[in-house]
């Protein structure tokens, strides 16, 4: 027997999704105007062929429809950029992987003194404006390396970089991390690892061997989650960058202040579609756990 | 070798309990278990039975006193290094792994060779009959073959004492009944100490050789089933295994072994004592409801008239509650051996019981 539904339900669903992926969804067909201007659709490169120009509009190129994500190889300031976010990311995603578990795993464990407090301001960047994080880092970093600076030779002077992003990345990922895994453990039979133990397993045997294999979704889809985090992130990595660190959100912001090309809708729609995948892994890897 | 496979000497353990209190789990244990033996820890949750096991299991250290393992102290001695194997309540099998590596584990970190490693996983399975699972997963099993699983686990190791925290809890009560036979051929045929928690009365009589009754973090008594059955030395113990009247009384005479004591409704009861009792003294007579009846025999020295308030059909038995004539209750279990199971007495019949001064305990705490 099927459930009446009223129709407005499904209207309201509908203009939901609709008010969410609309804009996405012009934002990739724009991926393969004909336009170099991209203010109106022009339609698609329809011919596959020499590149040839007219009146703003592309007739065709080598690439056809796919032309405006050929050309991304092309641009270096872009390959530098996005080279630079994998680099972050990859660094942040596996500090903070690490971290973030051992800090829930503590949590999930232990009984200290201040437990509560070092929980709430695990969690507390998760909820702070970014711009305040942002602000936060950038005083810290001026402030440490101005101290350090006046001590240190003038070649190995310290200043804001690549280095200092992927602090600050791993600042922000812990918690997202040590929540996830935190989710993972929760429930998590600890006698498994006192079998573990009781069968000659030390703590280092037991963690590698029964521990970690049996929270491996929840650290897999936390370090996804980081992973995402620091790829779009803007505004944190915008006060901690400096030159020859810019990432590719920062470089889209950069370029959209001149002109837009369909480059940038192509390289977005790469973007959403990394995005996009690593969130489905996630998703994936916590209902298998659940 | 040491005379005791497991030795616990004034053994306390102390924990900070949820709002900041001190719980005392185990108070000032001492329990000497014998090589070979098959022995149980009985009492209800909470009594600090687990908190014993683990403690000679090494997952807990005790707060004071000390734990010896065929002689040798334990000290802080952490769980991989001690002769010892566990048996887990819930089973605690490494669901990541197949019941072969499961069973394969502690071999595999003793570091014996992967061909000898095949041939005794194969023999451990075999022993708990459960040739050829090594392929499985303990998911794809049953709440009775995990349980098999976890016990040739641990025996596999062959350890020098094995412990068994609530093994057969989970299980539902035919299985249960099984397995309890089960575990007392295994420990039969490997000959290894076994130290068995439960709160099962019933399990703890089938198969121990003896039991240690726990209450409060202390022992009450150790000893064996029908030791602990027909001599309980305080009320816990006679109320926790099986059932008891007790019936408040004050000593009038002892002699020997015989006991005169007065019911507060002035009846007057003889009872076996082993304890040095003064005139005078208050005491409880514990008597086993199977051990009154209400058909006369010879030689009973203790018989009351009463009258019968209610009456209880258990299938086996019937229960009769019998009020003496004084105001002292006394549940009479009878069997039904008439081929009807007509009952003796209907309730507001009146009645005689009777019943052995053998029967009747007096007890002090």
């Amino acid at each position: 027997m099927t459930k009446r539904r009223s129709p407005w339900l499904r209207l309201t669903a509908l203009l939901i999704y609709g008010f969410l992926y609309a804009p996405i969804l012009v934002l990739i067909i724009f991926a393969f105007n004909a336009s170099r201007t991209n203010i109106i659709f022009k339609g698609v490169i329809a011919e596959q062929g020499p590149y040839r120009l007219e009146q703003d509009v592309v007739q065709s190129a080598p690439c056809g429809p796919f032309h405006w994500f050929c050309q991304l190889p092309n641009n270096r300031e872009l390959v530098n950029a996005a080279r630079n976010t994998l680099v972050i990311a990859f660094t942040s995603t596996l500090a903070a992987t690490i971290i973030g578990t051992m800090a829930a795993l503590a949590l999930q464990r232990y009984h200290f003194p201040l437990k509560t407090f070092s929980e709430v301001s695990l969690y507390i960047p998760i909820v702070i404006p970014e711009i305040v994080m942002g602000i936060s880092v950038l005083t810290l970093f001026s402030a440490v390396f101005s101290y350090l600076n006046t001590a240190l030779p003038a070649a190995s002077r310290l200043s804001l970089g690549l280095g200092t992003v992927i602090v600050s990345h791993i600042a922000f990922s812990v918690p997202f991390v040590a929540l996830v895994v935190r989710a993972r453990l929760h429930g998590f039979d600890r006698s498994v690892e006192e079998a573990a133990m009781d069968l000659g397993a030390n703590e280092w045997i037991t963690f590698w061997r029964v521990t970690l294999p049996l929270i491996a979704p929840g650290v897999l889809s936390g370090a996804l989650l980081a992973f995402t985090l620091s790829l779009d992130d803007f505004i944190i990595t915008f006060f901690t960058t400096g030159p020859g660190a810019t990432t590719l959100p920062i470089y889209v912001y950069g370029l959209l202040r001149r002109i837009t090309t369909p480059e940038l809708n192509a390289l977005s729609t790469l973007w959403i579609l990394i995005v996009f995948t690593a969130l489905s892994v996630s998703q994936l890897l916590q209902r298998r756990s659940a | 070798m040491a005379e005791f496979a497991v030795e616990l000497r004034d053994v306390s353990k102390r924990f900070p309990g949820p709002s900041g209190e001190i719980v005392n789990a185990v108070r000032e244990v001492t329990l000497q278990i014998k090589d070979g033996e098959f022995f149980s820890m009985l009492g209800p949750s909470g009594c600090g039975k687990t908190t014993s096991l683990r403690m000679i299991a090494g997952f807990e250290l005790p707060t004071s006193g000390e734990v010896y393992i065929h002689g040798k102290p334990m000290g802080q001695t952490p769980p991989y290094q001690r002769p010892v194997n566990t048996v887990f309540q819930n089973y605690a099998l490494f669901p990541h792994m197949t019941i072969g590596e499961n069973v394969g584990f502690g071999l595999e970190m003793k570091g014996v060779p992967k061909a000898q490693r095949t041939a005794r996983v194969q023999q451990a399975l075999a022993m708990v009959r459960l040739p050829g699972y090594e392929a499985r997963r303990s998911r794809q099993m049953s709440g009775g073959q995990q349980q098999r699983v976890a016990l040739a686990r641990a025996l596999v190791n062959h350890p020098e004492v094995l412990l068994l925290d609530e093994p057969l809890g989970a299980l539902d009560f035919k299985l249960r009944k099984e397995m309890q036979l089960e575990l007392k051929r295994l420990q039969r045929e490997v000959g290894i100490t076994f130290v068995y928690v439960t709160h099962d009365q019933e399990e703890a009589l089938t198969m121990s050789d003896r039991i240690a009754v726990m209450s409060g973090g202390r022992v009450l008594q150790v000893g064996p089933a029908f030791e602990i059955y027909e001599r309980p030395n305080c009320r816990f113990v006679a109320d926790f295994i099986g059932e008891s009247n007790f019936l408040d009384a004050t000593v009038q005479d002892v002699q020997g072994p015989t006991a005169t004591v007065t019911l507060t409704g002035g009846l007057t009861v003889y009872a076996n004592t082993d304890l040095s009792l003064t005139r005078g003294q208050a005491v409880t007579v514990a008597v086993r409801p199977e051990k009154v009846g209400l058909r006369p025999y010879e030689g009973a020295q203790n018989a009351f008239p009463g009258r019968v308030e209610e009456i209880v059909y258990i299938g086996t038995d019937t229960h009769y509650s019998v009020m003496l004539n004084g105001d002292q209750r006394l549940r009479v279990r009878e069997q039904n051996e008439d081929p009807y199971s007509r009952p003796l007495a209907n309730p507001g019949d009146a009645v005689t019981v009777y019943f052995d001064q053998a029967a009747a305990r007096v007890l002090t705490e």
